[in-house]
């Protein structure tokens, strides 16, 4: 029995590209094209990657008082994002677990009306945006766009290649965001990403976003990128991935995701599973997400067991593989908070023997965000 | 004369004289992608056919090779050790993983000639 995937507005393009079609959220996604994972991965840290991220979940929330409402299910400070400016945010369970994480940008309508852009993950989005839709007061209306695709340019080079494609953005900071256009098509780009390189990510109508794809790869130095390298790149950045590092049990304190719990939120405490992050915070979490660096090659891979050099279990690997920019093997995953210390000598079991690791500070690779 | 035969587990076999030389074949290195380490078997270490006996890392993902042929482990390649990715560059050469002694010579005539092998990967896709 196979299970129907579902296409983003790009996959004719995948197959033409060559790239390797993989069930990704119940969608077919590129892992790679020919040129493959590492070579991807390098070439977006040396110039620019393309990459379809169209599969996630782009809503906007329309009406007077939307970061109100907003912030009964999240951390975040929604109603101090000034306009044109977007932030990472927790939508966390009432035990302070975390449902998802997402992007939301403070981006006006045209008229000038209060309006919240929402991105959320591929696999949580109708679990989300139910959520989202069931707790907003009258007046206020969730429209998911189903009808949009969206695209990330990355690396060091991306900005300067569309700089004079999309008027607005080489003036955008990081996390800046503006409606525009791009090669004469609508776009809501903003500056920001999941590779910890420079770069944006683009709003598009589905129908045009082939067109504008063929474009974007037609500039000097732009390559398209898969899954695969957008999951080294990002586990070298120390960035979160979703199910795998943070789920419905982590919280942002054990995550080390507090930065993105909002300082009047932590005075009012008026938030799903406030009551757990107070306690969390006063007396410390019971296990705190690290990066880990083993010894060697061998790359250690999610699941697996951390312990003491004296055999004894303290945590899991979360995410693991192969950082090709640190040609080095790289881990993250939650230890007790004895062991968290960087430094710290931790062996990870792989297929029965112990691989000796050291508790490394992350990101594994320094981000080169825009300032 | 040095024969080589296949697996339905993507290896190729090399029978020379006492010994045959085992590694992945061309199409598997490239469903694998970029190998970044070899966990090899020790060598004197007896096998079964069909045992799991090396570990090949890809950035993506960890995948068992098995021994396709019964028999005692009596060579691994230390080269892989400091350049894995000869297995992506030469996978039917400078890229093979161990050699065996075999124990049951009737084990490796019944596996695929290239043609068979050919035809296997083509009924796969």
């Amino acid at each position: 029995m196979t299970e129907t995937l579902r296409e983003t507005p790009l996959a004719e393009l995948h197959r033409a590209l060559g790239g390797r079609m993989v069930p990704f959220a119940g969608y077919a996604m590129p892992v790679q094209y020919p040129a493959g994972i590492m070579a991807e991965h390098l070439h977006c840290r040396a110039r620019a990657a393309l990459f379809d991220v169209s599969h996630m979940g782009q809503a906007e929330l329309v009406g007077t008082e939307a970061a109100v409402a907003l912030e009964t299910l999240t951390p975040a400070d929604v109603l101090g994002l000034k306009p044109n400016r977007q932030r990472y945010a927790l939508l966390t369970n009432e035990d302070g677990g975390i449902l998802d994480d997402f992007m939301v940008a403070n981006l006006p309508t045209p008229e000038g009306g209060e309006r919240l852009f929402l991105v959320v993950n591929a696999g949580n989005k109708d679990a989300d945006f139910d959520r989202i839709a069931a707790h907003l007061p009258p007046g206020l209306r969730l429209l998911r766009r189903e009808d949009r695709a969206l695209l990330a340019l990355q690396g060091p080079e991306a900005v300067a290649a569309i700089s004079e494609h999309a008027p607005g953005v080489s003036a955008l900071g990081f996390m800046g965001i503006v409606e525009t256009t791009l090669f004469g098509v609508h776009a809501i780009i903003s500056r920001s990403g999941y590779t910890g390189e420079d770069g944006v990510e683009i709003s598009v109508p589905g129908e045009r976003a082939e067109e504008v794809a063929r474009a974007l790869l037609k500039l000097d130095g732009v390559l398209p990128a898969g899954l695969g390298s957008r999951d080294s790149l990002r586990l070298e950045a120390g960035l979160c991935l979703h199910g795998n590092d943070i789920d419905a049990t982590t919280s942002a304190a054990e995550a080390g995701l507090l930065w993105s719990v909002g300082k009047r939120r932590r005075m009012a405490w008026d938030f799903p599973g406030a009551a757990r992050l107070r306690d969390e915070l006063a007396q410390g979490p019971r296990r705190r997400r690290v990066g880990l660096r083993p010894e060697g090659r061998q790359p250690a891979r999610a699941h697996s067991i951390i312990q003491t050099i004296d055999g004894t279990p303290v945590g899991e690997v979360t995410s693991g593989g192969f950082g090709p920019s640190a040609n080095a093997p790289i881990a993250m995953g939650y230890v007790a908070p004895d062991y968290a210390a960087d430094g710290t000598a931790l062996e990870i079991l792989v297929r029965g023997k112990a691989l000796p690791c050291r508790v490394a500070a992350m990101p594994f690779i320094p981000h080169r965000y825009a300032r | 004369m040095a024969e080589t035969k296949f697996s339905k587990d993507h290896e190729w076999v090399r029978l020379e004289g006492d010994a045959a030389t085992i590694g992945i074949t061309d199409h598997a290195q490239n469903a694998l992608g970029d190998v970044v380490f070899v966990d090899l078997p020790e060598v004197g270490r007896v096998v079964a056919a069909g045992e799991a006996c090396a570990v090949v890392e890809s950035v993506k993902a960890a995948s068992d090779v098995y021994a396709p042929i019964a028999g005692r482990i009596v060579e691994v390649n230390h080269a892989l050790a400091e350049a894995p990715n000869l297995i992506n560059s030469a996978p039917t050469g400078e890229g093979w993983f161990f050699r065996i002694e075999p124990s049951v010579h009737a084990e490796f005539e019944s596996l695929m000639d290239e043609a068979g092998y050919a035809r296997f990967v083509e009924s796969m896709a």
